[in-house]
């Protein structure tokens, strides 16, 4: 078996299954913690928990102006490493034939080009990312060895994604090879760290919105 | 009870005397008992981005990345990923999560009690929601527990258990109210049987806001209502809630709210303060354990309801005010509309601080660090965004509806010979009733 092989196949499946076993079993495990039931009547007016959450899944989109002032470069960067990463992974046309190929279905795709633009882009933004990390003091103090494994490991798929589509570096079944490997880790990686967000958000915030606006609070 | 400094020498205190390991191990016990679902999500969901630290006056006013109100978290986060979190044995097995050290403890004692006011400012910059200053206030349970408070809260604790208030013996209560009626020419109902309204207090009417006592009942009197206080539950700031000390705070729940019942009250008026806010109206039911068969109202809410319903009528004053937001009624309350109804209602122009409402700053003093007089040099740090805040608006009137508020608002302006007075919504509102 040489390595693509290897990629495509074991290795993928092995780091699937950590990743949604993992998924699973971090999700569950704080999720099936028992509530503390809020029995104190809800302010006259207040929308049902359920609805107070989506709203506040939507509303922490966009941060309050006065702190857009101070954290402008986190979150406009923040935006652009994400958009840039979910047009690379959702809106390129090999990776739909990919998903295609597990999901039975598909959907249009943006030009090549355009797409290793966005991926060009994501890993400028990722990088800059990594400096604001390691030069900022609030985050040099805040940051764990799972921020700098969470990059690297969102990082790597980007760049060898790259390399892989302009056919640099090495043979093109080689840096494929080297990109389906990437995944894998990152996979693999994703249930134990941060990277868990990608979920963790619409509870984390819908936790806070449905206790807010039970009060009648604002967000 | 001790005063020591840590070997990087931040100061903290150590109530009682155990060893380390007992203090640690208790510390351990008071984090891992407050693991319900949210807050294990919460401890979860962190992307280090720091976006919290721009919304805490603590660290806007020093730059003191030590500030950054995850950071104030991190034992409680250890003590959770180690022993609560869903990888947890996984973590013991493989060493990766260490136990919280006595050391760390100590060092984040001040973190925890003398640079977080609970304010929830940093709970609204978070993009993920977490809901840092609950977390912080959950934190400060094992805090207790391991005798690791400041000493001026653990105080009050104590006086708390002893008199059943942190300002004065409950067997003296009556014989205040009494003289406060006396002193200000205004009938006062105490230790009434029956009463539809109870009214309570916190510290600060007690002691430097007793006309806040007759203020209340002057309301009262004029709107013909049924109304007593009672010295068998008259305390409402509930010092349990923040310092940590649960079974304090369960029981001054009870109390109050037992009290109540037993009147046969449909409303229990709390106090100008806003912990007892958090603590009564949000919290009480989880520790008294059931819903609360009675109407739990701020003042503010009381004299929003009387003034818009037309019950009492206000002679207007025609001047201009800006208004100092209490965090735990307005941004963690909800309570944005009421004080501003009755400012309008008192005839004064609002001259909004430029961060008012749920965005407004903290007085700088709350969550027990206006009492935690080793945090002065802190608070009053903190207390300079809110004076230029204030200077800006360049209002005839400053107006606020916490009495903890004012005064570490009037402790700030001291400080610094600000001649700016703090005045109280409900005070403005006793003194220009209408007849
Ligand atoms: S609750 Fe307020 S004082 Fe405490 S960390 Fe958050 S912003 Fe700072
Ligand atoms: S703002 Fe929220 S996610 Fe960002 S560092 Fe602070 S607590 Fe973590």
């Amino acid at each position: 078996m040489d390595l693509l092989a290897f990629a495509r196949g074991p290795a993928l499946t092995f780091a699937t299954a950590i990743f949604v076993a993992g998924t699973l079993w971090r999700l569950v495990g704080v999720l099936a913690l028992p509530p503390w039931r809020d029995l104190s009547p809800a302010r006259e007016g207040a929308p049902p928990n359920w609805l107070g959450a989506i709203e506040t899944v939507f509303r922490k989109m966009i941060p309050h102006k006065t702190f857009l002032k101070a954290g402008m470069f986190t979150t406009v960067n923040g935006y652009v490493f994400h958009i840039g990463l979910a047009l690379c992974v959702f809106a390129f046309a090999p990776h739909i034939l990919f998903l295609k190929s597990l999901f039975g279905f598909s959907w249009p795709g943006l030009p090549n080009g355009f797409i290793f633009g966005v991926g060009a882009l994501t890993a400028a933004s990722l990088v800059a990312a990594l400096a604001y990390r390691l030069t900022s003091p609030v985050l040099k103090l805040i940051s764990r060895a799972d921020d700098y494994v969470s990059w690297l490991l969102t990082f790597l798929p980007v760049v060898t994604g790259l390399a892989a589509a302009s056919h640099i570096g090495a043979r093109y079944e080689m840096l494929l090879a080297l990109h389906v490997l990437s995944i894998c880790a990152f996979l693999i990686w994703f249930p134990f760290g941060k990277l868990m967000h990608a979920f963790l958000f619409v509870f984390s915030r819908g936790a806070t919105g449905a206790r807010f606006r039970h009060r009648g609070a604002q967000l | 009870m001790t005063a020591k400094t840590t070997v990087s020498g931040v100061a903290f205190d150590a109530q009682g005397d155990r060893n380390d390991t007992d203090r640690r191990d208790a510390a351990m016990q008071g984090f891992v008992r407050d693991f319900a679902r949210t807050a294990a999500i919460h401890m979860e969901s962190c992307v280090r981005c720091g976006m919290c630290a721009t919304a805490c006056q603590y660290y806007v006013t020093t730059g003191d990345p030590k500030y950054t109100p995850i950071n104030k978290l991190r034992p409680f986060e250890q003590a959770y990923h180690r022993h609560v979190g869903p990888f947890a044995p996984l973590y013991r097995l493989l060493g990766i999560k260490s136990n919280v050290s006595i050391d760390m403890l100590q060092e984040w004692e001040a973190l925890l009690y003398d640079a977080c006011s609970l304010c929830g400012r940093c709970t609204l910059a978070c993009p993920m929601g977490i809901d840092i200053s609950e977390l912080i206030k959950e934190a400060r349970h094992g805090m207790y527990k391991a005798g690791l408070v400041p000493d001026r809260l653990e105080l009050m604790d104590r006086t708390t258990k002893a008199w059943g208030s942190p300002a004065t013996p409950a067997d003296d209560f009556s014989d205040i109210i009494r003289e406060a009626g006396e002193e200000n020419g205004v009938p006062v109902n105490v230790d009434l049987p029956k009463a539809d309204y109870v009214v309570t207090t916190a510290p600060a009417e007690l002691t430097e806001h007793t006309k806040a006592l007759t203020d209340v009942a002057k309301i009262l009197n004029k709107i013909g209502a049924s109304w007593t206080y009672s010295s068998a539950g008259f305390e409402a700031s509930n010092i349990g809630y923040i310092n940590g000390d649960v079974e304090l705070q369960e029981k001054m729940t009870r109390k109050m709210i037992d009290n109540a019942i037993a009147v046969g009250a449909h409303t229990l008026i709390l106090p100008e303060c806003g912990h007892a806010y958090g603590a009564a109206r949000w919290e009480a039911s989880r520790w008294y354990g059931r819903e609360i068969p009675l109407r739990i109202i701020h003042m503010t809410e009381f004299l929003g309801e009387v003034v818009q319903s037309g019950k009492i009528k206000l002679k207007k004053i025609g001047e201009s005010t800006s208004f100092h937001d209490p965090c735990q009624l307005v941004r963690r309350g909800g309570v944005n509309d009421a004080p501003r109804a009755v400012l309008k209602a008192l005839g004064l122009e609002l001259k909004e601080l430029e961060d008012h409402g749920a965005l407004g700053w903290c007085c700088g003093g709350g969550g027990g660090v206006v009492s935690n007089t080793r945090a002065d040099p802190l608070r009053f740090k903190a207390f300079e965004l809110k004076r230029k805040q204030v200077e800006d608006a360049n209002a005839q009137h400053f107006v606020t509806a916490c009495g903890q508020c004012r005064i570490t608002l009037t402790l700030g302006a001291k400080h610094f010979k600000w001649d700016q007075k703090v005045e109280s919504l409900l005070e403005l509102v006793a003194d220009n009733l209408q007849d």
